[in-house]
């Protein structure tokens, strides 16, 4: 499981550790049943507090998208949660939100933004190696 | 039983005419890394050595599990462990003589965990500690604070001039430390990027003064940098209530609330202003906001 952390834009440690997992379990890098690595490990490995990566899996425990067993560890919840199409759409809600201020702050109007969709979905969907953006952007 | 590893109440401390510490409180909970931030002639080192017992309190209380580290300097030391900014070591000894020296002060030295150390940090026993490198001196030093296991972990500026291989060796000396149930980490830095990663709770000393002190989360989502637009010009907007610092001139400024965005937006209303955006800080933009531009009013006063 690969995250990255940055110091530099204010935003909580633990709250990009989260973001990320959820990111990775929304798009499918981390599947369903497998496990993340303990919260000791996955501190010494980004060289974190271990509170924070605590912290972390507890929200994500709390949003339903991972499992903790009794005897082991922890898992990425099995099977179709309820939770998953919420967080596909939240996740791209982020990206949808960026986009909208780019535009606006260019001066495209929604509508020309709408077509620009349309028009790269259509190109896309002739480019069936481009489809997968994230094993693209990887 | 204390839940305070570290009480220390209203500190004093000169050097002469220089007021080193100027009335600094402190409270380090059991468990976790409290980072203890500060440019350099903050007063870090002097609030360090107090709680080692080094310096005795000219007025104020320093209480290190419960005790006074001055009278009772058994009962403290031999559950700290200590690197020093100067990585005082004695020279003169191969590293398998700093270790067993070093292992004659603590009962409670862990041999074992200690050879491990040595191997980990790939130090040559035969090798004499003048002729160490920078980071291979930091090591050892490391090595004899972490041996015997303390509850407390003090390390002063542990990082400061090192690469980043030996400051990745740190780091996850501090992380394994605290994952150990209980144990508790007061470490001094300027580094602010380390101290994002691994404190708990910072608190930040500035002309011996003590300008902020809470949980590293509350810290990072208590401030944010606030670009407004006044209806008329202003000439001089100075820092009080929740702004703790601004810059800026005519109609255009950039703040610095220490208030949640409810306030933020209140204010700025009272203030017939507009906001023009609102945007999260990182540690060091806090810290400068902190201390940047304060009145050297307490650290020069006689």
């Amino acid at each position: 499981m690969h995250i990255h952390i940055s110091t530099q834009d204010g935003v909580p440690i633990y709250l990009q550790i989260v973001r990320q997992i959820r990111h990775q379990v929304a798009s499918g890098i981390l599947a369903p049943g497998r496990e993340l690595p303990s919260i000791r490990d996955l501190a010494e490995k980004l060289l974190v507090n271990p509170n924070t990566v605590a912290r972390a899996y507890r929200e994500l425990e709390t949003a339903g998208l991972v499992e903790k067993r009794r005897t082991s560890g922890t898992y990425v919840a099995e099977g179709p949660s309820p939770l998953a199409r919420r967080e596909k759409l939240r996740v791209l809600s982020e990206r949808v939100d960026g986009l909208l201020a780019e535009a606006s702050q260019m001066q495209v109007p929604l509508e020309d933004l709408v077509d620009l969709l349309h028009q790269r979905a259509r190109a896309l969907a002739k480019k069936p190696s481009l489809q997968n953006p994230e094993d693209h952007a990887s | 039983m204390n839940q305070h590893i570290l009480e220390i109440h209203d500190l004093k401390r000169s050097y002469g005419k220089k007021v080193a510490l100027d009335g600094v409180s402190l409270s380090v909970p059991a468990g976790g890394v409290f980072g203890l931030l500060g440019g350099n002639g903050a007063g870090k080192t002097t609030v360090l050595r107090h709680t080692l017992g080094l310096l005795a309190a000219q007025s104020g209380s320093v209480r290190v599990f419960g005790l006074d580290p001055v009278a009772d300097p058994v009962g403290t030391l031999a559950r700290i462990g200590y690197l020093s900014e100067n990585r005082d070591l004695p020279d003169w000894m191969r590293i398998h003589q700093l270790i067993s020296y070093s292992q004659a002060f603590y009962p409670n030295w862990d041999p074992d965990y200690a050879e491990s150390l040595r191997n980990l940090f790939e130090l040559d026993p035969k090798a004499f500690v003048r002729s160490l490198s920078r980071g291979q001196r930091a090591r050892a030093g490391l090595l004899v604070a972490l041996a015997h296991r303390p509850d407390l972990l003090i390390l002063d500026e542990p990082s400061s001039g090192l690469d980043p291989v030996v400051r990745r060796d740190i780091l996850g000396a501090i992380i394994r430390t605290i994952a150990d149930e209980g144990r508790t980490v007061l470490f001094s830095s300027h580094l602010l990027d380390e101290v994002e990663r691994v404190a708990d709770r910072i608190a930040i000393l500035h002309q011996g003064r003590i300008q902020l002190c809470a949980r590293m989360d509350q810290v990072l989502s208590g401030h944010s940098r606030v670009q407004l637009r006044f209806s008329s010009a202003v000439s001089h907007f100075p820092p009080a209530g929740i702004w703790i610092h601004s810059e800026g001139s005519g109609h255009d400024w950039s703040l610095v609330a220490e208030a949640g965005i409810e306030n933020i937006r209140a204010e700025v209303a009272r203030l017939q202003a507009e906001i023009l955006s609102v945007d999260p800080m990182n540690l060091d933009d806090i810290f400068v906001a902190r201390t940047a531009g304060k009145p050297l009013a307490a650290g020069v006063r006689a």
